[in-house]
């Protein structure tokens, strides 16, 4: 591209892109990082290595990653019923990916605690068959699963749309079968667009409030997610710990983003190609 | 922008009728169980209790009250938004500059933070304990549990929705036109209003759509800073919550099926932009902003 830079307003508008940046983002985000270094050894462990600290971790990560490998399968499946075939509804079912993105999170946490709890039509179906949605970790991860698969679709359907046919005819001509062709040539071709998907539905999944708050019935030490366990201690005053543990959180989403990325910094540039 | 329709024209399904049968069931299915059964919920509480309890939930002042809270801060917060989103792209997109990139992730550093923690900064920066706090509190200035703190929160939430929309459209559609305006004399302001405007209109419009539908429906970070007080710092979906915890249920999916079918209306105009930006911008805008 041409080299830009003759055209006016550099000034103004770096200027109050910079100075919005640090009102809003920049100054309250150093906030929580000027608090914790103040803190002694002792009080950050008193603060994080408590067992109702370590069992919302467990929790929010164990639940954000199960979501997360459940809307990697049905996003991609979605995707794919989407881009290759064509039934009637199709473009309104293509629509309605987006609610979860659109609907409030309140809203979309009252509905499913509704749905799956045991007078509920999903729950009372549940329920009959001996398992319990709302209320348990079961609850959290469809709470997660709602909020996290349009993610993988919107990745993924750009990919699908964008494979080249020839491709795919050239296996069958070479005497591939349809799940040779899908295994070889299609999920390799799609699987980083799966993956970065995933992660974004992952990274969502860990400081979900909303959705969540209502179905987990966030019972300390068993359906207590991170981020209502920050809640909770804003609420007692506890500022301190509450900050401890956000930091915690944001540092181990930050590092394991960042490795995903680093194993992904291949299949990234194969995702780049696959879209041109 | 051939390719793109050519992309997304239709393609013949090479699948047996079987797999096409059973795996469009299994993913209908899954929407069924996701999507349809959620939204179907809400609207069959709503009604639970007859059309006259819903009105009357509806009509209750304290919802009335948290309506035009909402409207306040949604309109105040995508009006600014818009003005940064606008002068953000403009920069990193019309010149080049040391640390460009990391402005652009810097821009999209909120969509990654938890809406708790969001609320937590400004309690920690602006609440009675915080660093500017006792500044703020000493000169009778309340924002912490009180609409600026609401106002921050939402802003700081929403930030990245137009900008992210706007930088890759106008990286995208080269700087050119503006130049030539430049050349024939046109002023700064013209030209971004009788040339770039027109160009990014859809996108620009596309953002503001993502962000009021955010702003509107924010609930983690205004929880916290709001403090919840009734009739002065409940948004809709505070009002739907209390609503709920109070076991009005009724009432609280009453005011919830609302905001569902605000919800409703913006999947579909996101639908109808992406079709009308569909030449500037090819797959779905939704999560291509981090994407790339």
């Amino acid at each position: 591209m041409k080299r830009a830079g003759v055209l006016p307003g550099f000034g103004l508008t770096l200027g109050f892109t910079l100075l919005y940046l640090m009102l809003i983002v920049v100054t309250p985000l150093a906030t929580l990082f000027t608090g914790t270094a103040s803190f002694s050894i002792g009080s950050l462990q008193a603060a994080l290595l408590s067992p109702r600290v370590l069992a919302a971790f467990r929790l929010s990560f164990g639940a954000s990653l199960v979501a997360a490998l459940v809307t990697a399968v049905f996003g991609f499946l979605l995707a794919w019923v989407l881009v290759r075939y064509r039934f009637p509804g199709r473009s309104m079912v293509d629509a309605l990916v987006d609610l979860p993105f659109a609907l409030p999170t309140a809203v979309g946490g009252i509905a499913l605690t509704a749905l799956w709890s045991d007078n509920g039509w999903l729950g009372h179906l549940a329920g009959s068959a001996g398992i319990k949605v709302a209320f348990t970790p079961l609850g959290v991860v469809v709470a997660l699963v709602f909020i996290g698969f349009p993610f993988v679709v919107r990745m993924v359907q750009p990919v699908l749309q964008d494979l080249d046919p020839a491709i795919e005819e050239a296996a069958a001509s070479l005497g591939a079968d349809r799940l040779q062709t899908f295994r070889r040539v299609i999920l390799p071709q799609a699987a980083p667009a799966i993956v970065s998907g995933a992660v974004l539905a992952f990274a969502r999944a860990l400081g979900e409030y909303g959705t969540v708050v209502f179905i987990s019935g966030n019972m300390p030490l068993r359906t207590e997610t991170v981020p209502f366990l920050i809640l909770a201690r804003l609420e007692q005053y506890d500022y301190a710990g509450a900050t401890a543990v956000a930091v915690l959180m944001l540092l181990l989403a930050t590092a394991l983003l960042l490795a995903v990325n680093a194993l992904q910094g291949r299949g990234a540039v194969s995702a780049g190609n696959a879209r041109r | 922008m051939n390719a793109v329709q050519a992309a997304t024209a239709r393609r013949p399904a090479t699948d047996p009728l079987a797999v096409r049968v059973l795996l469009t069931g299994a993913a209908l299915l899954f929407v069924a169980l996701f999507i349809v059964l959620p939204l179907a919920t809400v609207f069959a509480e709503a009604l639970a209790k007859g059309a006259g309890a819903f009105w009357e939930a509806v009509k209750d002042p304290d919802t009335l009250f948290s309506v035009r809270l909402t409207l306040l801060v949604t309109i105040s917060v995508v009006a600014a938004n818009m003005v940064f989103g606008l002068a953000a792209a403009w920069s990193i997109t019309r010149f080049r500059f040391p640390g460009r990139r990391l402005l652009s992730s810097l821009i999209e550093l909120p969509l990654s933070i938890s809406p708790i923690v969001a609320g937590l900064v400004f309690i920690l920066l602006l609440g009675d304990a915080g660093i500017c706090g006792r500044f703020l509190s000493a000169h009778g200035i309340k924002v912490i549990f009180a609409l600026p703190g609401i106002i921050l929160a939402t802003l700081f939430v929403t930030l990245p929705y137009v900008a992210r929309e706007l930088i890759p459209l106008m990286e995208a559609g080269g700087s050119q036109e503006e130049e030539a305006a430049l050349t024939l004399g046109a002023r700064g302001w013209q030209i971004f209003r009788r040339v770039t405007l027109p160009n990014i209109s859809w996108g620009l419009l596309y953002g503001v759509v993502l962000a009021s539908a955010r702003a509107l429906g924010e609930f983690g970070a205004v929880s916290v800073v709001s403090g919840h007080v009734r009739g002065e710092t409940t948004t809709v979906p505070l009002q739907v919550e209390i609503l709920y915890n109070e076991y009005h249920f009724a009432a609280a999916f009453a005011v919830a099926s609302l905001l569902s079918l605000l919800a409703l209306v913006t999947v579909g105009v996101k639908k109808w932009l992406q079709h009308h930006a569909a030449g500037a911008r090819p797959g779905h805008g939704c999560t291509r902003g981090t994407a790339t």
